[in-house]
């Protein structure tokens, strides 16, 4: 018996070092990388080795200097996640609003529609697009790329938005509209202060997975409005430049920077539970 | 009179909601008509169209009567499956450690899961090209210690590309896998442990089973991420292993063979639809849950 308890107390202990082992290894596994870059990056050699043999900040100076294409390609990248990004919020806030108050089965149809990008292959849909835009005898730039990760990016607003209205308590709503408010001024007074949250996610992950996206950029590309990452994946199926990690330095440094001012959306949610 | 006054005024939550709520989705769902679904519709037209300017399925004809494409969308299939495997094993012990975590680990472990997944996939995928690269850090530390002569070929790999793919898509498995385990009642685990059942066992028996829906929600956006993951697959495995994106984007924007590419696309579609639907059907509901 006694020594039952030991043996079981012994396994209790494996359990609980081996978890905190494999737990150790997922988030090296999930921060080692993009940490290499980011020193790698401040390499003072001219090709791309970790650890670099001597520091120097030479490959953020050729960044500003001789790397138009790249500033050009990164200024497109930025107006059309901007762009885009104001589209989805705008009409995904309000269709994720009204989809939650609604019970009626136009919502959930709905809803999957605007969810569906989320597992629809973006290279299908991005020839979808080339196609229809091709046929209708659009011509190809900024705007066509806007329209496109619109859609791309709506799942996120959707989502987003809908987890927080949902737990808008339908009472303070039709309290509004009792007390004689119309339907716009209670979403603008009432629903959407409530649901602000959500829709500050939204907007900021929908600017973020905008800023990255490739496969739709890729069939929509025209050579005038080339985006970032695709300039980027250009360069990488050639060589190694090593301006790319200096590129990435700083787009991590933003990406942390945006995230941590989004702070309060990062938070952990407590459990709801004791324990 | 007290019921004369109150038939005179409109009910509460009469006439006024049964005016149609869903108008303010109306913006949204024109956009989505005209920029998703009227493309779609016209991507199944264009691969239904014959060189001679008819309606045929020749170009479907085409994909399903030569091996090589039966290949290519196998290949995305199984390599989005293998990337699955190892991010719901790299996922799993993160999610308990997650759920045992006092609160300022938590919001550490967190953090940890989703600045990555804010951080550009193309940042991520040109990591594993610095790691793994011939002039990279796991073959300067082989070529270094003497275990190898030379520097191995190691991007390019099936390996490396699964390695990468899971690493980029751990934290859409990660994620939705915490907040169930999150939510797992204590008392349950307490009761099986109190029962006489040894923590592995609980965690295998309750805890897994009951965090199940997260694990399979989880699955389904690393599947579906790791199949249309054009640019890492492209980088990392290189140019010998084809999958479905960049055959699509090779045949419509390489070839301009724009009725098989769309052919290519819907099949693509398809398959994944059936994978979505196959994983959303899978046996997650557990007796004596509601």
């Amino acid at each position: 018996m006694a020594r039952d308890a030991w043996t079981r107390r012994a396994a209790d202990a494996a359990f609980g070092t081996g978890i905190r082992a494999a737990s150790l290894v997922t988030v090296l596994l999930l921060l080692a990388p993009t940490a290499v870059v980011v020193v790698a990056s401040f390499t003072g050699s001219g090709t791309l080795q970790f650890p670099p043999p001597s520091w120097s900040l030479r490959w953020y100076e050729a960044l500003f200097t001789s790397s138009d294409q790249l500033l050009a390609a990164a200024r497109t990248s930025f107006v059309v996640a901007a762009l885009s990004t104001l589209v989805c919020t705008v009409l995904g806030t309000l269709a994720a609003c009204a989809i939650a108050r609604s019970r009626s089965r136009w919502a959930v149809a709905l809803d999957a529609v605007f969810m569906s990008p989320m597992v629809l292959p973006a290279m299908a849909f991005g020839l979808a697009l080339l196609l229809v835009l091709s046929l209708a005898g659009v011509t190809l730039g900024t705007w066509t790329l806007v329209v496109g990760h619109s859609i791309v990016c709506t799942p996120f607003v959707i989502r987003m938005v809908s987890a927080s209205a949902q737990q808008v308590d339908p009472a303070l709503l039709d309290a509004s509209e009792a007390l004689g408010a119309s339907e716009a001024f209670t979403f603008a007074r009432v629903t959407l202060p409530l649901v602000a949250r959500g829709v500050a996610a939204g907007a900021f992950v929908s600017f973020l997975s905008s800023f990255d996206h490739v496969p739709v950029s890729l069939m929509l590309a025209d050579p005038r409005s080339e985006t970032l990452p695709i300039h980027l994946w250009t360069i990488l199926e050639s060589n190694l430049d090593v301006r790319v990690a200096s590129v990435c330095g700083i787009v991590v440094a933003a990406t942390i920077l945006i995230a941590f001012s989004f702070e309060r959306l990062l938070r952990a949610p407590a459990r709801t539970r004791g324990g | 009179m007290a019921i004369a006054i109150a038939s005179a005024r409109p009910a509460p939550g009469g006439a006024r909601t049964r005016r149609p709520e869903l108008l303010p989705a109306t913006p949204l769902a024109a956009l989505f008509f005209a920029a998703y679904l009227v493309p779609l519709a016209a991507l199944g037209v264009v691969s239904l169209s014959a060189t001679d300017g008819g309606i045929g399925l020749q170009h479907y004809r085409k994909f399903l009567g030569d091996g090589f494409n039966w290949r290519v969308l196998a290949d995305t299939l199984v390599l989005s499956a293998q990337v699955t495997v190892v991010t719901a094993l790299a996922a799993v012990p993160l999610a308990i450690a997650y759920r045992t975590a006092g609160p300022r680990l938590r919001t550490a472990l967190l953090l940890a899961v989703l600045l990555p997944m804010l951080t550009s996939t193309v940042v991520r995928t040109f990591a594993w090209l610095v790691i793994l690269g011939r002039e990279g850090i796991v073959n300067g530390m082989l070529v270094g210690w003497g275990l190898l002569d030379e520097p191995a070929r190691l991007l390019y790999t099936r390996g490396a590309l699964v390695l990468a793919l899971a690493q980029i898509m751990l934290p859409l498995q990660a994620l939705p896998l915490m907040n169930a385990m999150l939510r797992v009642d204590d008392q349950m685990l307490q009761a099986s442990e109190a029962l006489g059942a040894s923590r592995w066992r609980t965690c295998w028996r309750v805890l897994l089973p009951l965090a199940m829906p997260g694990l399979v929600a989880g699955a389904l956006l690393s599947f579906t991420g790791a199949s249309t993951a054009f640019v890492t697959q492209t980088l990392v495995g290189g140019g010998r292993q084809l999958f479905m994106p960049q055959y699509i984007h090779q045949q419509a924007i390489g070839l301009n063979n724009y009725g098989f590419a769309a052919a290519v696309a819907v099949v693509f579609v398809v398959a994944m639809l059936l994978a979505v639907v196959a994983a959303s059907r899978a046996p997650v509901r557990l007796p004596g849950r509601a």
